[in-house]
């Protein structure tokens, strides 16, 4: 019988199996950040271990920094302590650290694609659900919590069941004005906040095949909004195209015998899924979320369906079957690592260009990385979003989780490009609603949720 | 470092009826700053457990006197959402030592099982059969056998039996930990890496 990509992945790094099936599985990169690792390093201290690997480490700050005023030392002493820790723990066990004012700083699933860490065929984790953004480069990555991240520096192993595999197809073209993260949000609708947990999902078909890279990195960075451990796209041209010339990658000839490899990395025809969904692109519209959680999606122009959990709606100020159109906005985000690229930033700019922000609403516009933020200015995205009264922030995940400054005010709306619409997910009483960046845009110049196919005329 | 040996137990049960529970509501992220992993049980539920003004919500179910006990039970999909194991902390901090549900979400239940806090699925109607019970009787007691994988309610005696590996019972029966054994193996990982040159 064939076998899927993770399969091939998982099994290529699979040191030994325990009875009842847990896997010591080999990890190729482990990313960290000053959340999660403080503790992991502490615990290695307590048993005087050391790290095994630091050479498949690479560190970065992102979770808690500001995103204004970065050369400044960090005011809040909490986040501050967090970040020195950090730094002192990768100079302590020689671990590359690229921390803030650094120009390869960012967040830590924007930064790994970005400088070619992350490869196809490689095992990655990370102390972070989103982890299942390297996905996107055929790679099997997912988060773990602090003691796996543990496990990781002491061994560059863990102990993991294997999941269960599920292939979700998106057949035909997206239609004008839908874009990879309406693509995500609608799967995720469709499927339940649960409907993917215990599987790592392969992602196929002609719509994905047709997303840039980073369209894909956006739809694989939410596959965890379903529950699903990791989410996978089997490299191709266009991943090939994406990597060649990244510092991190092979060059040359050996870059070319990269690719003869990584061209192995597919799902064989006769392979079995434990489970298969099949959407059709043409049925997605752009998306935007009405309750709790990235389940509850729907089209921008569509009713809150009746049977909505009233304990979310409650929470958000909505009722069953009333429209979202129209209603007042007061902040917007884009960035986070879900919708902080380049591409994301390029257009929103390209959109509002010639409009202006509407008055009374705050937008955040916060690249993923030090180097999409370059490329913003050296491309003239920041005098187009000057000129529409928008201002570039700098790196950081910012008000996907609120932990540093930048937090939406108790009973406040947000639209935002992140990946989560938690309870106070953006701040206490905060409520989210989670969009695209065109539905972002439509809102920001609009002051109101709007259907940005209307508003741009796409 | 071994985390605490699990042992059979009789208690009675927080029951959180709702579905869902991400770990931002567990937890919530501005409480995340620490460098340590201690002291996180006093902000457990912090944002459904006291109202802006810091005052106790009287109706959320543990600040309620009539529960008490080391079972937490909750509605399905417990704990999606962030990986943040801060989570698995602040409940085995606050002292529960068994979370029963019908759906747990992946990452948590490892971050559990990495913290000597048991995840004990059951099916959606023996969840709702305990929910019941405690309706009934908010103190009724609970009895959880891990070495017989088996959770009963007292009062009936109706009892299921639960799931977990071989390798993480015998981790949480000895209180035996992941790193020790990875780090105990280290020659043959080497040898893996040597072989895949």
């Amino acid at each position: 019988m064939g076998r899927t990509l993770l399969d091939k992945i998982w099994d290529a790094h699979t040191v030994r199996t325990e009875e009842g099936g847990r896997c010591v599985l080999y990890i190729d990169r482990q990313y960290i950040h000053e959340v999660t690792s403080p503790v992991a390093f502490a615990g290695l201290e307590r048993r005087g271990l050391r790290v095994a690997r630091p050479a498949q480490i690479t560190a970065t700050v992102d979770h808690n920094i500001p995103t204004v005023d970065q050369h400044l030392p960090i005011a809040e002493p909490e986040s501050r302590r967090q970040v020195e820790t950090l730094a002192a723990n990768c100079a302590r066990y020689g671990i590359e650290y690229f921390g803030m004012g650094d120009p390869h700083q960012g967040i830590v699933h924007i930064i790994g694609p970005e400088q070619g860490f992350t490869q196809p065929g490689m095992t990655i984790v990370c102390g972070d659900s989103h982890t299942s953004t390297h996905g996107a480069l055929g790679a099997v990555a997912f988060g773990v919590g602090t003691s796996e991240v543990e496990m990781v520096l002491a061994s560059q192993c863990i102990l993991q069941t294997k999941p269960r595999t599920m292939r979700i197809t998106i057949d035909g073209t997206l239609r004008p004005g839908v874009e990879a993260k309406d693509l995500i949000l609608y799967v995720i609708s469709r499927i339940g906040a649960a409907g993917g947990t215990g599987h790592f999902i392969e992602f196929a078909g002609e719509a994905i095949r047709s997303l840039s890279m980073e369209g894909r990195m956006t739809v694989c960075n939410m596959s965890i909004e379903c529950g699903a451990r990791g989410g996978m796209v089997a490299p191709d041209e266009t991943t090939f195209a994406y990597l060649r010339g990244r510092a991190r990658v092979p060059q040359g000839a050996a870059f070319d015998a990269a690719v003869a490899r990584w061209r192995e990395l597919y799902s064989d025809a006769d392979a079995v899924f434990d489970k298969e969904y099949r959407f059709d692109a043409a049925d997605i519209a752009p998306m935007i979320t009405y309750g709790t959680n990235p389940g509850a999606g729907m089209a921008v122009d569509a009713a809150i369906p009746e049977d909505a959990d009233r304990k979310a709606l409650d929470y958000m100020g909505f009722t069953a079957g009333e429209r979202l159109l129209g209603k007042p906005v007061d902040y917007v985000f884009v960035g986070s690592c879900t919708n902080g690229r380049i591409e994301d930033l390029r257009r929103f700019a390209h959109l509002v260009e010639g409009r202006h922000r509407a008055e009374g609403v705050t937008v955040w516009i916060v690249p993923g990385s030090k180097a999409v933020e370059a490329a913003a200015r050296a491309e003239g995205l920041d005098r187009i979003l000057a000129a529409a009264g928008f201002e570039l922030r700098q790196p950081g995940c910012s008000a996907c989780l609120a932990m540093n400054a930048d937090k939406v005010p108790a009973g406040k709306y947000c639209l935002s490009t992140s990946n989560r619409n938690f309870e106070g997910r953006q701040g206490p009483g905060a409520r989210t609603m989670l969009c695209g960046a065109a539905v972002a845009a439509a809102a920001a110049v609009c002051g109101h949720v709007a259907d940005p196919r209307e508003v741009f005329g796409m | 470092m071994a985390i605490p040996k699990f042992e059979t137990f009789t208690s009675g049960a927080v029951p959180l009826e709702v579905e869902n529970i991400d770990t931002d509501q567990i937890i919530p992220a501005r409480f995340l700053k620490t460098t340590e992993r201690t002291g996180f049980g006093e902000n457990l539920f912090r944002d459904w457990r006291y109202d802006a003004s810091g005052a106790p919500v009287p109706t959320f179910p543990l600040n309620d006197p009539r529960y008490g006990g080391r079972i937490l039970v909750a509605g399905r999909n417990f704990g999606c959402g962030s990986s943040r194991e801060h989570a698995a902390w602040a409940l085995a901090d606050y002292g529960f030592r068994v979370v029963v549900s019908s759906f747990f979400a992946d990452i948590f239940r490892n971050n559990a099982l990495n913290n000597g806090l048991l995840p004990v699925r059951v099916s959606d109607a023996f969840l709702a059969e305990i929910f019941g019970e405690l309706r009934r009787d908010p103190a009724a007691q609970f009895t959880v056998n891990l070495e017989e994988q088996r959770f009963t309610i007292v009062s009936s005696g109706r009892s299921v039996e639960f799931e977990i590996d071989a390798y993480k019972k015998r981790c949480l029966l000895n209180g035996y930990d992941d790193v020790d054994y990875l780090v105990s193996i280290g020659d043959q990982i080497a040898a893996f890496e040597a072989a895949r040159k």
